[in-house]
């Protein structure tokens, strides 16, 4: 039983993990075409920020639920710095958008390697966060927990906000005719900058989960930023639920692989597994229907 | 001039083959052109990246996977003639004494069979891959992200297996090349040889393929897929092709890496060694014919010397010539040439070197998406 409970558990949070890193992703890449190479790097930023409120809050119970927005908010910034020095002039050219972030993404590792201590940075749990719950027989750590609980929250307000709020709206409509949207009077630019200040926010928040987990170093991003697009494309571009099932479906895999082989094998299988998945859903699982030939 | 115009390739090979092979090893000293050597099998590598990207609008990302085959089929080769027959290469030894040589080292002992590895395993796994995806019309960003994860999957693969394949210390104390000893300078000179030699043949063959039938199909498959689609032919095996022969390139050039460095390490074949490749390409220009083999060169030139004398400012640079040629030379250096004979030749009428520059992106009529 154990065998088949904690892999379970563990592959739930691994996917949780997955899915905040990738939901930020289905903003710029799904919504905006956008391939952001230094989305993993916003994640690193959003630890880094988890880092620095610990040492000015002294309180790790205080200070992990203060860097969530700070992370948001930081990471955010970054993101919009980005559109509007880089990416606002490439919306035409999208496997260049790649290439540009890839440099952006090699600069902000080396900067974040000369700030901080080339080892990484130690973020401390809170006490709240320190215990584990038993799910039959297996002790669950708390902080799994926390992850889930985090992403569920980022992802139903994400959903809440594109479907019902006003900036929702005008942002599926600009997604979906630009040139209409622009006729009926949404400033279309604003539109993008929001979207990509929120899809790069997500990341910071996805950072401080990450911190709790995994190493908090300047190579960070990099162990990130492949899983989290390899996310969007199976679960098909755009589609918010499509990437849930989808970095469910990853973590899963990936802790099973890791429980019957190796970790290193792991990647390797789960790799192979996505290129025969795309094999039948070369869109990914869910797909919105065209007539256009891309 | 005009009869002249098409032969300028090979003109321009022609020199640099002299260059290469009769100009460095009569000037360079033997420090300068092992490392030169090092830079011909980086280009190499990107020779088929201009083919695949620049040429086919496939952005390989993960060509370190095929470097990384053939390097490490060489180098597993070069380990075990370095080693007294019936004994162990001297890593297995160290992480366990009583290790046997795993089955799949024992076929590396011919030299028949590593040379028909390091050809075969590349074309096999880039046969594969690439028909399952570009069958399936995986294209874009959706095939960049897809083969650089592979990179990425082999390097986590290979430093995990430390036993095996001597994790991330990787292989290194090779002595034999092929029954020539590697310390001998005689011998050094060769091995640069054949890399160079190897250098111009690809420039050559892909001078050959880009003034094929194949090469135009291959630029029209860049420029409109569904067009080609539309007039009869299948775009998946025109591609299919063109990634086939970059991941052969790729192989070779990590064969040749081997003996030439003198150790083979995951790192040299992961995520950040493919985008190495990548910005080489970039940077001299992937669609012209000489830019990847210079960008790469001169990458490879600023790796191996501003790398280890200044690490931090040489990842600041690497990083500006990604965002910078992006930004405002999409087409690298090359297609600054094609500009000034633009402006030298303005009367003529015709653009110079018009399929080095893609098509605008077709904007489909109406974008069509219906819920």
């Amino acid at each position: 039983m154990d065998a088949l409970i904690s892999p379970l558990l563990n592959g739930t949070a691994l996917g949780a993990l997955l899915l905040l890193a990738a939901l930020g992703l289905t903003l710029t890449f799904g919504q905006m075409g956008v391939i952001n190479m230094a989305h993993g790097e916003f994640i690193m930023a959003g630890a880094f920020i988890a880092y620095l409120t610990q040492t000015v809050v002294a309180s790790s119970n205080v200070s992990i639920l203060l860097a969530l927005p700070l992370a948001f908010i930081g990471a955010g910034l970054l993101g919009l710095l980005l559109e509007i020095g880089i990416i606002q002039w490439m919306y035409r050219r999208p496997l260049d958008t790649l290439l540009v972030t890839v440099g952006v993404a090699l600069i902000l590792q080396q900067v974040a390697l000369q700030i901080f201590p080339a080892q990484g940075v130690p973020v401390e749990a809170p006490d709240w966060l320190s215990g584990q719950i038993d799910v039959f027989g297996y002790a669950w750590p708390l902080r799994q927990v926390f992850t889930i609980v985090l992403a569920a929250l980022c992802l139903v307000s994400l959903a809440v906000w594109l479907k019902y709020s006003s900036f929702g709206r005008r942002i599926r409509a600009t997604v979906q005719n630009r040139d209409l949207a622009e006729t009926s009077g949404i400033r279309t630019r604003n539109i993008d900058r929001i979207t990509f200040f929120v899809g790069s926010g997500l990341a910071g928040v996805a950072g401080v989960a990450a911190s709790l987990i995994g190493g908090t170093n300047s190579q960070m991003g990099t162990q990130y930023i492949i899983p989290a697009f390899l996310v969007v494309v199976a679960g098909g571009v755009g589609q918010i639920k499509g990437t849930v099932l989808a970095a469910w479906a990853l973590g899963i895999a990936l802790s099973f692989f890791a429980e019957w082989t190796t970790g290193s094998m792991a990647q390797v299988l789960a790799f192979v597994l996505l290129v025969v998945f795309l094999q039948f859903r070369p869109q990914g699982l869910f797909t919105v229907r065209t007539r256009g030939l891309t | 001039m005009t009869r002249l115009k098409p032969w300028l390739p090979v003109i321009g090979i022609a020199v640099f083959a002299v260059l290469l092979l009769v100009v460095a090893p009569a000037v360079l000293s033997m420090h300068w052109l092992n490392n030169l050597g090092k830079y011909c099998c980086w280009a190499i590598a990107a020779v088929g990246i201009g083919l695949a990207w620049g040429r086919g609008g496939m952005l390989v990302l993960g060509q370190g996977v095929f470097f990384g085959l053939g390097a490490y089929a060489m180098a597993m080769h070069l380990t075990l003639e370095s080693t007294a027959p019936g004994s162990l290469p001297v890593f297995m030894i160290l992480y366990d004494p009583l290790a046997s040589l795993p089955a799949f080292w024992e076929p590396f002992r011919s030299d028949a069979f590593t040379l028909a590895a390091i050809v075969l395993l590349p074309v096999i796994v880039a046969g594969v891959l690439g028909y399952a995806l570009f069958k399936r019309r995986i294209k874009g960003a959706y095939f960049a992200i897809l083969s650089q994860a592979l990179a990425v999957a082999l390097a986590v693969l290979i430093s995990s297996t430390i036993r095996e394949t001597g994790g991330d210390t990787g292989l290194s104390d090779f002595k034999y090349f092929f029954g020539f000893v590697l310390n001998d300078d005689a011998n050094k000179v060769m091995v640069f040889m054949i890399a160079a030699s190897l250098l111009i043949l690809c420039l050559l063959a892909v001078w050959q393929l880009n003034r094929s039938r194949f090469g135009e199909l291959l630029v029209a498959t860049r420029d409109a897929e569904e067009r080609v689609r539309f007039l009869g032919y299948d775009p998946a095996n025109i591609k299919l092709v063109a990634y086939v022969v970059a991941a052969l390139m790729a192989s070779i050039a990590g064969a040749l890496f081997v003996p030439i460095v003198g150790i083979i390490t995951p790192a040299e074949i992961g995520a950040s060694a493919s985008i190495l490749m990548i910005a080489g390409v970039a940077l001299g220009g992937r669609a012209s014919l000489f830019g990847p083999a210079l960008g790469a060169m001169a990458i490879g030139w600023g790796q191996s010397s501003l790398g280890s004398s200044w690490p931090d400012g040489w990842v600041y640079i690497l990083g500006l010539v990604f965002i910078l040629v992006t930004l405002f030379l999409p087409m690298g250096l090359s297609s600054l040439f094609g500009k000034a004979k633009g402006l030298l030749w303005r009367s003529r009428g015709t653009p110079p070197d018009a399929l080095d520059e893609p098509a605008p992106v077709l904007e489909p009529v109406g974008d069509g998406v219906t819920k």
